[in-house]
């Protein structure tokens, strides 16, 4: 199986599930609706007893993080659907890539995330958030946030993959994320947590990608913020890079064992 | 063309295909016969990559199923038993698809699939239409369209009518006639006779997971015990009467008293009907309908599993209690 052909059949399911979310533009409504309620929350109910107008400027950059962490569960919702209803069956039995369907929703996904990420961007600028630094290093967060989205969509797929059915997938692609995207510093410093978690949330990717989208864009945390120090704060758009990197090279292969596996049953 | 060699496969403690053998010479229509939770699904799955069997192996255009199913996939057409298209999509683009999915260029596939929307009869509708909203019959059609895109030398149909009222059904035969017909190489599961009966060049009865016979229609009934005659009784006649004087006769004679038919064995052809014909009129009693026939495939299903195939595989209709349970087993495990 060649790289071209893995890409070719990727592109071609891509393009069926990019067809799909158009015509059930419904489906968006939580890829819409989520970001907004949790820039909403923090920034009015959380932000006052956190810094106010400066912690709804630190915020932007750990919602950004939380919410492509929680839209891998579309990618494992969608392709346990696919699964369920048989259509992978009909592309198992098709002469193309295996990686190629799951490539596909990986890759279509970035649509939903890239709505996400706009959504936010624009919650973020009515609640007085704002861009500080310059078109290169805004290009470069983008660049991170989506390389960030697409990890995380495997670890999608692959829960998926395994659970096979809708309301498995739905309920194990939810259950994850909230220790993940909680025990981080994605919305207070990762200095603040208790002894082990610390050390956890200050290693966590998401507040890798929290803290490396905030100097991305120039947001300063508010004053009197404990500031997290160590290796990965100090080089988080590196460490958070290499984190999505590692995710997907983690993912990617046993998302495709458990997709061979299939026909072992 | 197609080669099934002692193929093996147990769900657990169930054993779905206890050494299935099956040859299909290149350009014939095989049918596969047998009741629901028989393994018919299950030798189609083998068949067609998506389940790996636990011993044997199965060739397909001379590839094998366990060591090179890239090859396979690609000489081969699948129609499945609940038609896998995207309801979101168009008859057009799920076509269009599946061709660039066979490796065909996008220009190349939407030409195919133009051509083949035509040929099945779909392009009269409206070309927004997405496959969702499709009848039965039309969905089946599209299903089926599909496992041809490439023209592949094999096509395996599982139960390709199963489910479609009467013209979505003659449809469907007709569209099956003429792939056969073009020179594919055709495995047709199905659980009524009267298809098998009607599309297929040889069947292969299987039930339990093993073939238990095999030939053409013709071969399985004589196989099975010869022709039957037929009475149909004038309305008002006194069956008993009807059954005593054809016993005298020398025939045993099967009775549907509400109907006034009876069926009897006729080893001795024409003079049997003959015979039954002179006794009853030798006591006074005039038919309807007299008639020396082949025995239906019904009447060989019941002599070769002692289970009659369309009551059991109408899932409505009581079947025996002891098989029931197994019957819904094997169904579940199947499908999925």
């Amino acid at each position: 199986m060649s790289i071209a052909s893995v890409l070719r059949d990727g592109r071609v399911i891509a393009r069926r599930n990019m067809l799909g979310v158009r015509r059930t533009p419904g489906a968006l409504v939580t890829g819409v609706a989520q970001p907004i309620i949790f820039v909403l929350i923090l920034g009015f109910v959380f932000a006052n007893a956190l810094g106010g107008d400066n912690y709804r400027e630190f915020l932007i950059g750990g919602v950004l993080a939380q919410t492509l962490t929680f839209n891998s569960s579309f990618t494992a919702v969608y392709l346990a659907k696919d699964l369920q209803s048989g259509l992978i069956d009909r592309f198992r039995a098709l002469p193309m890539s295996r990686v190629g369907v799951i490539l596909g929703r990986t890759s279509s996904d970035l649509l939903t995330n890239t709505i996400s990420i706009v959504v936010v961007i624009a919650c973020g600028l009515a609640i007085g958030w704002r861009v500080h630094s310059d078109i290169g290093d805004v290009a470069l967060t983008f660049g991170l946030l989506l390389l960030f989205a697409f990890a995380t969509s495997w670890i999608g797929a692959f829960i998926a993959l395994t659970a096979r059915s809708v309301e498995v997938a739905q309920s194990l692609g939810l259950l994850w994320l909230f220790p993940v995207c909680f025990v981080s510093g994605a919305f207070v410093s990762a200095d603040t947590l208790p002894g082990p978690l610390r050390v956890v949330a200050e290693w966590n990717p998401v507040t890798a990608v929290a803290t490396a989208v905030r100097r991305g864009f120039g947001n300063e945390p508010p004053a009197g913020f404990a500031v997290a120090h160590g290796w990965p704060a100090d080089n988080a758009l590196l460490y958070a890079a290499l984190c999505c990197l590692a995710i997907i090279a983690v993912f990617a292969p046993i998302a495709v064992v458990q997709y061979r596996r299939i026909s072992k049953r | 063309m197609i080669s099934v060699r002692g193929i093996t496969k147990r769900f657990g403690s169930h054993t779905a295909l206890d050494g299935v053998e099956l040859e299909v010479p290149e350009g014939t229509v095989q049918g596969l016969l047998g009741p629901n939770g028989a393994g018919k699904t299950t030798t189609v799955r083998v068949l067609t990559t998506l389940l790996q069997p636990d011993s044997g192996d199965a060739f397909v255009a001379g590839r094998s199923v366990l060591n090179e199913g890239h090859a396979v996939r690609q000489r081969l057409g699948v129609s499945g038993q609940y038609a896998a298209v995207d309801e979101k999509l168009t008859g057009f683009e799920n076509l269009t698809m599946v061709g660039e999915l066979y490796g065909m260029r996008r220009k190349d596939a939407k030409a195919r699939a133009r051509e083949l929307l035509r040929d099945f009869r779909l392009d009269d509708v409206p070309d927004d239409k997405r496959a969702g909203t499709y009848s039965g019959g039309m969905r089946r059609r599209l299903d089926l369209a599909g496992a041809i895109v490439a023209r592949p030398p094999v096509v395996i149909l599982d139960e390709p009518t199963t489910g479609l009222d009467p013209r979505g059904r003659r449809d469907t035969w007709a569209a099956i006639e003429s792939l056969a017909s073009g020179g594919t190489t055709v495995l047709l599961t199905t659980q009524y006779l009267e298809e098998a009966d009607q599309l297929a060049d040889s069947i292969a009865v299987i039930d339990g997971g093993r073939i238990i016979a095999e030939g053409t229609a013709a071969e399985l009934k004589t196989q099975t015990g010869g022709a039957r005659v037929d009475i149909l009784l004038a309305p008002s006649s006194d069956v008993d009467l009807a059954v005593g004087a054809v016993r005298r006769a020398g025939h045993e004679a099967t009775v549907d008293r509400r109907a006034g038919r009876l069926t009897i064995g006729a080893s001795g052809g024409s003079r049997d009907l003959i015979d039954v014909v002179e006794a009853l009129h030798a006591v006074g009693l005039e038919t309807t309908e007299a008639a020396l026939r082949q025995p239906t495939l019904d009447e060989v299903f019941l002599q070769l599993t002692g289970n009659s195939a369309e009551s059991d595989a109408t899932v409505d209709e009581p079947g025996s209690p002891e098989r029931e349970p197994v019957t819904a087993h094997g169904t579940a495990k199947e499908s999925r």
